[in-house]
Formats: C-alpha cells, structure tokens, sequence
C-alpha cells in the first residue's frame, strides 16, 4: 500500500457520489466548511464539487496559516531584515505575502536582504551553525501541525547553546479559531451564511487528536467528521456529516484513522508544552483579534525568542484596499466576489495573501477554473453521478 | 503549507535520531524526533522535515473497505 493512490480511484469515488445522491435530502441544504486550505485544494483539483448534489456548498475556511497571517507580522520580519540585518529563515510560501507599502520578503530579499528558504527547521539550525556572526532568525508560522517542529529546534538550539539562534513565532491554535468562525455575527446571522457541519483537519489531528473538537460539536451543536485530505477521503466524509446532519446528531467522528486518534500524538504535545504557552490575544487576518489563539515562547526560553531578542513592535496594517480576503477567511464571500479576483490580482501578481497560498481559496479558484463557470449550481445540476 | 505526504522508512540513525525514507521514487532525510519507536518498513506522515505519526495500515485497509460498501446503502461487504 502506498496510502496515496488508494485513496484517488475513481470506481469507488462513483459508488461514493451515488450514495451521497441517495442519502442528501433534496429538501435541505447542506453547507459544510473545510477549515483546512488542504481539503480546499483536493476539492478543486479532483473536482469533488462537481460530483456533489446541487444542495450540497463546500464553504471554504481560514485553515491557512499564509492565508491568516497578518499584514503586520510580515511587516516585522521585514524590520528584521532592515533594520536588525538578520538572516530570516522561512517556509517558502512566505516570500511572496504582500506586506505593507508594496513590500514582500521577495522584494526584500531583491534588495540585498539575507532571506534563505528552508524545508525544515533542522535547515534553519544548520544555517545558525554556518553562520556564527550573524543571528539567524527562524520566521515559524503554521497552525498544530508545524508547531512541534519549531519547537524540536528551540530545544535543540538551548541544549547546544547556540547564541545566534532564534524564534519569530506565529504558531496558531484550530480550536480557537473554528469557535471564533461560530461566534462571529455573520455566522450567528443565519441569513448571510450558515455553516452545518465541518470537516475537520487532518494533519492538525495527527497532532492534536480529535478530542479537541469534542467540546465544541457539543457547544455549538455542529458536526464534525476529522477528514483525510484524499478526495476520497473528503467525500466519505460529506458522507458522514450528511449522515450525521440527517439524524439529528452533532458528534466528532474520525474518517481519518489511518494517522489520527482521538489522543493524538502526545510525544508532539509534551514537546510543544514544554517549549510553548498560550497567548492571550493573537490578530488573524479575515478574524481579527481571537483570544487563546496562539502560542508564544515561553520565558524558560526566552533567549531564543526572537520578539524578546529584538524587541519587535506590534504593527497595525490595513489590509491592500479592495482586498476581501477577511470576508473568504471566514466563508462569507467567495474570490469571486472580490472586484480584483483575475484582473490585478493572479498568482503571478497577488494582492492578498488568498491568491498567494497554493491553499488559499482564491489561487484554487484561479488554477481549477472554477470562476469560469458562471453559475456553479446549474452547471452541477446537469452532472450525471 | 500543510502538505504531509506518507513515506516509507527505510533506515534509521538511532544516534541523531533522523532517518532516510522514500517518497515514491524519491528519498529524503527527515528527523523522527516527534515519533515513538519507529521502524524500518513502517509507513510515517512527514511534514516540514519530520515524522508526524505512524500510518496504520489495519486501518487503511478498513477505510478502504467502508469506501467499496458505498452505494449498497452502507450494507454489508461488496
Ligand atoms: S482575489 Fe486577490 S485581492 Fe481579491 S480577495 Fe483574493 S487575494 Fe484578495
């Protein structure tokens, strides 16, 4: 077994659809987001929608760590760059972000600044020991599931006492964020957006488990099925959140138990407490400010807190004007629906952080053709399963 | 940003703990400091460099098997 083209064929996707056909009630409407950008790319690029029933809306979530990332964040790893001289290590969908006054770390970079992209965090130490007088910054973003990686590093970088290393942290927290989607007033106001049910992330989940959900499908009284990113995968769990919506029911169940557990990986969790603690207050793009929602440093490793190190300013910047990434983010309007989707703003050239991200909902639109559609639902209706 | 791909190990340095496995055709180094006893053969997800979790094959193969009962009206066996 490979654990990738198992899960891709198109017989079972077929008996997958037909029963989905026949188990949707024609009479209801479903709307059910992903949270995570990689269940948005599957569901793009296997054409996942086109095989659903017109009554069945796949809403797109903030489940992007470039996608949620403020403005004001990118502004300050550019202040490392220009006015610290560090060398900022950093995962490569960060380089094109746009910041603050037409700048990106790519521009920045263009401009002689030492900005290196790395695979892993282990690269990020490797270029601190090459490069002893210079202080190496690791620009660390990423929701659970980057986390612990981040903090493998900092453990390292204490136990070999390296002075040139540190931590510009953005991790961020699932949990926090999904119970913010379900207290924002759009989502409240059942007429401008409803959402049924999620599917909840995968790769979060190996971490973190399913368990964290719990409290929320019961407070908020959603399903939620923890779905795998294949696209059979995702179907089968529109299966069981179509299931679950039908019978009245609002639990968490595991589609993906192949990697996840309800406890998740507890070795990845020890390491992450013993590094990180929350922060009190977090700015995410297209949410705003969301309590309980990030993690930062905590101060037994305060040395390789690059914050700290640094003394970073907290930056308030406005969103690129016309941009309406906040409103994808939280599912109340699709790319479409932005007046620069496709004509200023392309993968080639983007102006939000939603066309950067191969994740994000507005480069998925562009890549898979969708807005070439001009009315999603009649088309679909029209698809034989 | 959240890709993570399955992968097979295919040896392990128990000294620094990183292991080289294959992705399809392809091998890399990554790191299993995030794993519990890990061993050759075994399948992990990798992210970023690192190990997240062991796959479990036992239960691929019953995903795979609730998949192929679809469209008998989630009945028995196919
Ligand atoms: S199309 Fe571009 S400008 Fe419009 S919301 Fe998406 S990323 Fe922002």
């Amino acid at each position: 077994m490979k654990y990738i083209d198992e899960f891709r064929q198109r017989a079972l996707a077929q008996k997958l659809a037909a029963s989905i056909q026949e188990e949707a009630d024609s009479n209801r409407q479903y709307n059910l987001m992903e949270f995570c950008g990689g269940h948005t790319h599957a569901i793009f690029r296997y054409g996942v929608q086109d095989l659903m029933p017109s009554n069945i809306t796949f809403v797109h979530g903030p489940g992007c760590p470039v996608c949620v990332l403020p403005i004001g964040r990118i502004d300050n790893a550019i202040q490392l760059l220009e006015q610290h001289n560090v060398i900022l290590c950093t995962y490569g969908d960060m380089l094109r972000v746009p910041a603050s006054g037409r700048k990106s770390l790519l521009k920045a970079k263009a401009n002689g600044a030492d900005v290196r992209m790395v695979y892993s965090t282990q690269d990020a130490l490797k270029i601190a020991h090459n490069n002893p007088d210079r202080q190496v910054v690791f620009f660390a973003i990423g929701f659970e599931t980057t986390t612990p990686p981040t903090a493998v590093a900092i453990k390292q970088a204490h136990m070999q006492g390296l002075k040139n290393f540190s931590v510009f942290c953005n991790h961020v927290l699932t949990p926090a964020a999904i119970q913010s989607i379900l207290d924002s007033p759009e989502v409240r106001d059942i007429k401008s957006v409803s959402i049924d049910g999620f599917f909840g992330p995968s790769h979060v989940s190996t971490i973190i488990g399913s368990r964290p959900y719990e409290f929320f499908a019961k407070t908020f009284q959603r399903p939620v099925v923890i779905a795998g990113f294949e696209p059979l995968d995702v179907m089968q769990s529109a299966l069981m959140l179509i299931r679950q919506l039908n019978e009245g029911r609002y639990e968490v169940e595991n589609e993906y138990t192949r990697v996840v557990t309800r406890e998740g990986n507890l070795k990845a969790q020890l390491l992450v407490a013993e590094v990180f603690e929350v922060r009190r207050l977090f700015e995410w793009r297209g949410l705003g400010m969301v309590p309980n929602s990030a993690l930062q440093i905590k101060p037994h490793f305060a040395d390789f807190d690059a914050e700290r190190r640094f003394k970073l300013p907290a930056i308030q910047a406005s969103d690129i004007k016309g941009c309406e990434c906040p409103s994808i983010l939280r599912g109340v309007k699709k790319p479409t629906d932005c007046k620069l989707f496709g004509t200023v703003c392309t993968p080639e050239n983007p102006m939000g952080s939603c066309m950067v991200s191969s994740e994000g909902s507005c480069a998925a639109y562009w890549s898979y053709g969708r807005f070439r559609q001009p009315d999603d639902k009649t088309k679909r209706e029209g698809v034989a399963v | 940003m959240c890709l993570a791909l399955p992968a097979k190990i295919l040896s392990i340095d128990k000294i620094t703990d990183m292991a080289i496995v294959a992705v399809g055709d392809v091998k890399k180094e990554i790191s299993l400091a995030l794993v519990e006893d890990a061993s050759v053969n075994d399948f992990v997800l990798i992210h970023v460099g690192y190990a997240l979790n062991k796959i479990s094959q036992q239960e691929a193969e019953r995903t795979l098997q609730i998949f192929a009962e679809a469209g008998l009206g989630g009945g028995g066996p196919v």
